[in-house]
Parts: structure tokens; C-alpha cells; sequence
């Protein structure tokens, strides 16, 4: 500590010594660039896709992406296709995701008691930690012969619906846990006052707090839709390997992650086609731009129904 | 108990007085819906479990636990995992050097130093989205920046495996859960009571004194079971993989003699996920228990590391608090 002698007395310098000081900066300045490096990360993802998908597009006939197909090695890169095969999964899972999770999330929020939570909140978090290429193969190799083909017995081996499903489980927990968040931000007040008038406990968490939380679980289901198109190894063991355009769930089909996954897994052999690579990060691009936007949408709403509680 | 339980259980008390103790028809059914769709995920968990481990039963039943440290092979009969478990342990280390402390540090800054502007809203956000990105798109950034790095010899790796190491894939690993680690490290630091700060900065401690001697210790036990279940994520992680370089053949061979340096630099690695995927593949049917088998390794490693962290968790709180 610094004494220092002024013309009206003694006074303590508060700050503390210089070396105390210089530290306390650069630990600071440690800090701050851990934080400014997501950034960089976020730019280095950016240049890499812009970068690579123009020279992708400028290399390639536009044509080529209403070409018959997906087929990179052949020259034909129908994008639609996959596009269309994404949304049917996604589709599928949100069919699955949305009532098995917003289910889970009321009862957790408003029916379930402390140790019965205690329990089932664990397990939709054990089932959020299973990987991915668990559930692929448990698509391959349990829904689709078991469910799938037992309810539609010409069903290809590997087929849009028993992926979709798969996704959709996959899909569940993340549903579930943001909704959840959402509906229990809203002030006890409101179950309070529709009580005081009288109403069942169905119609309170139904029709005052559901409503009351809606721009969280909308949040949720958008966040879950993102989460679905962005999933690659499920679609990639499951869903077929399909490259035209086809719109039966019970046949394969080819999706954006699937057929980044395809030339990944086939890398080697196509690095000679130039083209055919790139289009690795062509497809990748949309796939960011899409999530992206979807992951942008529910923060938005998010904060909404922070700021209004 | 939490606050919104205790508080829920006084408006159920309400309730109760109001309208009796007992549930109209269309609430109790409304209630087992609700309760339907949660047990749904319970179900479906036991049956994937029981499923993949009836599976996986011939394997045990002829090979025992051999298959585990065996070498990768193209005959289903003599394949094994050995090279897999080894390779995720591998990227695991370089997840836990890279993105542990970043993430921290990162975490630290923006809860504990960072005003709240527009810098930091930005920075916040795009912590966020990138949270979102999907894996197989960081695996583009591992193929296009680390892979290209290495393929240019850095640190003396060189044209054989054409960048393609461990320290490419465990950097695309770490830069993938780096935003999780934040955020859950941020969520921890949160939770440290306001008091706490202000006790130590009144008594003359700087910013960072406060941060290492009180806040850390006291959120320590949150931060190390997020990490270690953001660091299981990784483990399980093989869509990026994918595109950042791990080997996906049936075989393929070590120098026996490499060093450690030449190891992670210079040799062709792979991931137990990606075994499992590889695996999944192959059209032989001797393949399917082997991959069920794989999966039953992959879940046991996973559940002992999650319990793990749950149970180091309890114990540390029990000290600090």
C-alpha cells in the first residue's frame, strides 16, 4: 500500500501498488480474448463455407442444381432433392418431437411432484446424451424392421419415416427442456388467479399457462426443427442412400447431411472431381444459412417471454 | 425442494381447498396424457438398451470382452474396437487442454469482467448460435482450416496422411463443444451469490483475487460436471469427425515404433463413434452384433463419466457450501 504525503495530510492510495495493478489488466485482457476467440471461430466457419461453395457455384452450370438427382460424381446436383428429403424428416420428427415434448415439459412444469420429477428429469437427460450414431443404428436396425416394416410391409430397409421417428427422439429432450424453462417463467400469480376463479388444474396449465409461455415453447419447436435438419448420423445409416427426388416416407431418400456425409465417407475417391467435392460446402452453406436463421428466430423469442416475466 | 416446486405446491394447496381433494374425470385424464408422453421417452430408452445389448449377446457370448482390444479388421469374427477407444481418448485429451480452459476463461469475462454493452450482446449471441451450428458443419471448419494446416507440415507432419491427425480432429472436437463449455460455465458462475462478490471487493480484494479465491472455489463443483458432460458429448460426437479426418476403413496400420509427437501428428487415427458408424455399414451379418457391442462399450464408457461427475459434484458441494 502507497502512503503519499499531500500538502493537506496523509491519504492511503486505494488502487494498491502498480504490480497488483498491471496484473489485474492482463488477466483481464486473457479473459477478454477467450471470450472475442468464438468470433473468430465464427468467421473462420463462414469464410470456409462462402469461400469454397462460390467456387463450387462459379464452377458448375446453374442448371446443375435443377439437374435429375443428386449425384456429384455424374455432375448432377439437384438440390431441391435434398432439401425436399430434409424436410420430410424433419417433418417426421416434429410429429414425434412436438407432442412427446411439449407433453413432458407441461407435466414436468405443472403436474409432476418434486421426487417423481427427481426421477423422469434424469432420464429425458440420459436420453439427450445418448450419441447419435446410437440412435442410427437403433433406427437400421429396430424401428425400421419392427415398426416401420411391420406397419408398412413394402418399406425399404432403409426409409425416411423409420429416420424421421428416429431424429424425432432425438428431438424430444431438447423440445421438452426449453419448453419447460419457458412455461416455469411464468409468475405463479397466474395459476393463482385462475384458481381463485374456479378453474380445473387441466384448464390452468392448458389454457393459462400454456398460453402464457407460448413464444418459449414456440422457441422450443423452432429450435427443435434446426436441431432436426442439422442431424447427420441417423439420416446418414437410416434413411437410404437415394439421391432422386422422392416424396414416400416409407422409401430412402438422400438429405442435405446425408449427402455431406456421403462425401465425406467417399472423400478420397472423388478428390480427383473438383466439383464434386465442393459440393460438400455448397450443401453445407445452406444447411448453415437455414440453421442459422431457425437458431436466430427462437432467441428472438426467447428474450420475448424473458422480458415480459 | 426447489422455488417453483415449493410454490407450485402452495397453489396446488389452493387448489385443493377450492375445489377438493379429488381430480375431475378429464383432469385425471389429462394428467396420465401428460404423464403418458414422459414415460414414452422412459420406454424408449429401456427398449434402445435392452435392445442393443440382446443384440450385441453373440458377441459376448463367443468372444467375451476380447473384441475390446483387438485390432480393427475386415472380418467381423477378428474386428475390434482397440484403435477406437484409443483414438476418443486421444481427442478427448486434446478437448479437455483446449477448449476446458478457453471455455472458462471465456465464461469468466463475460459473467465476471464484461459491462453490459453491445460488444458483449454480440459476443453473448454468437456464443449462442454457434451452439446451434450443426456438428457436421464444424467438421467442414476442421477439414478446411486444422486438416489444411497439418497437410502443410506443421510440426513436422507431412504428405502421408495428408494432415489428417488426432491434434486436427481433437482441435474441430474442441472448437465444436467450446461454445457448450461456455455456456454451461457461465450458468455456473451465475448461480454464485451476489454477496459473495461484494464481501470480497469491500475488503480491498481486486476483481481477479475475488474470482480465483472465492468464485471459482464456490462454483467449481457446477463447472466440472457441465465440463465433464460437455466432454462426453464429445466422446460421442462423429458427424464431424467425419469430415475432420478420422479413418472410416476397416483396416488400417500404426507404426509400430512411432513416438508420441509422431503419433498425433503423423499417423491415421479413428473414434470408437466412428467405428460404430463404419461398422453399421457393412452388409455382413456378422457385423450387426459387433456393432451392438461397440454401442454397449460407447454407453457404459459414457454413463461411468456422466455418474462420475454426478456423484464428484455431490461430494464437492457437501465441502464448499
Amino acid at each position: 500500500m502507497v502512503i503519499a504525503k499531500t500538502p493537506g495530510g496523509t491519504i492511503i492510495d486505494l488502487s494498491g501498488d502498480i504490480r497488483r495493478r498491471r496484473r489485474e489488466r492482463l488477466v483481464k485482457a486473457v479473459f477478454f480474448a477467450a471470450a472475442t476467440f468464438s468470433i473468430l471461430i465464427s468467421l473462420a466457419i463462414v469464410l470456409a463455407l462462402v469461400g469454397k461453395a462460390s467456387s463450387f457455384v462459379s464452377s458448375i452450370e446453374l442448371n446443375q442444381l435443377w439437374a435429375d438427382g443428386w449425384f456429384p460424381r455424374r455432375g448432377r446436383f439437384q438440390l431441391p432433392a435434398l432439401l425436399v428429403h430434409s424436410l420430410i424428416i424433419t417433418g417426421i420428427a416434429m410429429l414425434v418431437a412436438v407432442p412427446f415434448g411439449l407433453g413432458s415439459a407441461v407435466y414436468l412444469s405443472e403436474y409432476a411432484r418434486s421426487g417423481v420429477r427427481r426421477v423422469l428429469k434424469p432420464t429425458l437427460e440420459i436420453l439427450a446424451g445418448i450419441p447419435s450414431v446410437v440412435l442410427g443404428f437403433f433406427a437400421l436396425q429396430f424401428i425400421s424392421p419392427n415398426i416401420v416394416r411391420g406397419l408398412f410391409p413394402g418399406a425399404q430397409s432403409a426409409n425416411l419415416l423409420s429416420a424421421g421417428i428416429a431424429v424425432g427422439i432425438l428431438t424430444v429432450p431438447l423440445v421438452a427442456s426449453v419448453a419447460e424453462d419457458a412455461m416455469r417463467a411464468v409468475p405463479l400469480s397466474l395459476r393463482e388467479a385462475s384458481y381463485g376463479l374456479g378453474a380445473k388444474r387441466w384448464h390452468t396449465a392448458l389454457r393459462v399457462v400454456f398460453p402464457a409461455a407460448i413464444s418459449g415453447i414456440i422457441a422450443a419447436m423452432i429450435l427443435g426443427i434446426s436441431r432436426a435438419v442439422g442431424e447427420t448420423m441417423v439420416v446418414a445409416l437410416a434413411a437410404g442412400l437415394n439421391g432422386i427426388l422422392n416424396l414416400n416416407p416409407i422409401e430412402g431418400g438422400l438429405t442435405m447431411t446425408g449427402a455431406m456425409a456421403n462425401l465425406a465417407v467417399g472423400s478420397d475417391q472423388v478428390a480427383g472431381d473438383v466439383s464434386a467435392f465442393q459440393s460438400l460446402f455448397f450443401v453445407g452453406l445452406v444447411l448453415f444459412a437455414l440453421t442459422l436463421g431457425l437458431n436466430v428466430m427462437s432467441e428472438r423469442l426467447v428474450r420475448r417471454y424473458r422480458q415480459r416475466y | 425442494m426447489s422455488a417453483h416446486a415449493e410454490a407450485l405446491s402452495a397453489t396446488e394447496l389452493v387448489r385443493q381447498s377450492i375445489e377438493g381433494r379429488r381430480l375431475s374425470p378429464v383432469d385425471t385424464l389429462v394428467a396420465f396424457t401428460l404423464l403418458f408422453t414422459l414415460l414414452s421417452s422412459v420406454v424408449i430408452l429401456i427398449t434402445l438398451l435392452a435392445d442393443t445389448i440382446a443384440a450385441a449377446m453373440p458377441v459376448f457370448q463367443s468372444r467375451g470382452l476380447s473384441f475390446v482390444t483387438d485390432s480393427l479388421s475386415p472380418s467381423a469374427e477378428e474386428a475390434g474396437i482397440w484403435q477406437g477407444i484409443m483414438g476418443s481418448l486421444a481427442l478427448i485429451g486434446f478437448v479437455i487442454v483446449v477448449a476446458f480452459p478457453l471455455g472458462v476463461a471465456a465464461a469468466v469475462y463475460l459473467e465476471e469482467y464484461a459491462s453490459d454493452n453491445r460488444v458483449t450482446r454480440f459476443i453473448g449471441a454468437n456464443i449462442r448460435n454457434l451452439a446451434g451450428v450443426p456438428s457436421i458443419v464444424y467438421g467442414i471448419l476442421g477439414l478446411f482450416l486444422f486438416v489444411e494446416i497439418f497437410m502443410g507440415g506443421v510440426f513436422g507432419a507431412e504428405g502421408g496422411i495428408g494432415g489428417r491427425n488426432v491434434i486436427a480432429g481433437g482441435l474441430t472436437l474442441a472448437v465444436l463443444v467450446l461454445p457448450i463449455m461456455i455456456i454451461t460455465t457461465a450458468e455456473a458462475l451465475r448461480a454464485v451469490p451476489r454477496g459473495l462478490r461484494d464481501a470480497s471487493l469491500a475488503v480491498g480484494a481486486t476483481r481477479w483475487e475475488t474470482i480465483r479465491h472465492h468464485i471459482l472455489p464456490v462454483a467449481f463443483p457446477a463447472i466440472l460436471t457441465g465440463s465433464v458432460l460437455t466432454i462426453a458429448r464429445a466422446f460421442g460426437e462423429s458427424a464431424a469427425l467425419l469430415l475432420a479426418g478420422a479413418q472410416l476403413s476397416l483396416y488400417f496400420s500404426v507404426a509400430n515404433d512411432a513416438s508420441f509427437v509422431d503419433l498425433v501428428s503423423n499417423q491415421p487415427y479413428t473414434a470408437l463413434p466412428i467405428i460404430i458408424y463404419n461398422f453399421a455399414r457393412q452388409p455382413q451379418a456378422g457385423f450387426v452384433s459387433l456393432t451392438a457391442a461397440a454401442i454397449v462399450v460407447l454407453l457404459v464408457m459414457l454413463l461411468t463419466v456422466n455418474a462420475a461427475a454426478v456423484l464428484a459434484r455431490d461430494r464437492f458441494e457437501r465441502r464448499y457450501r
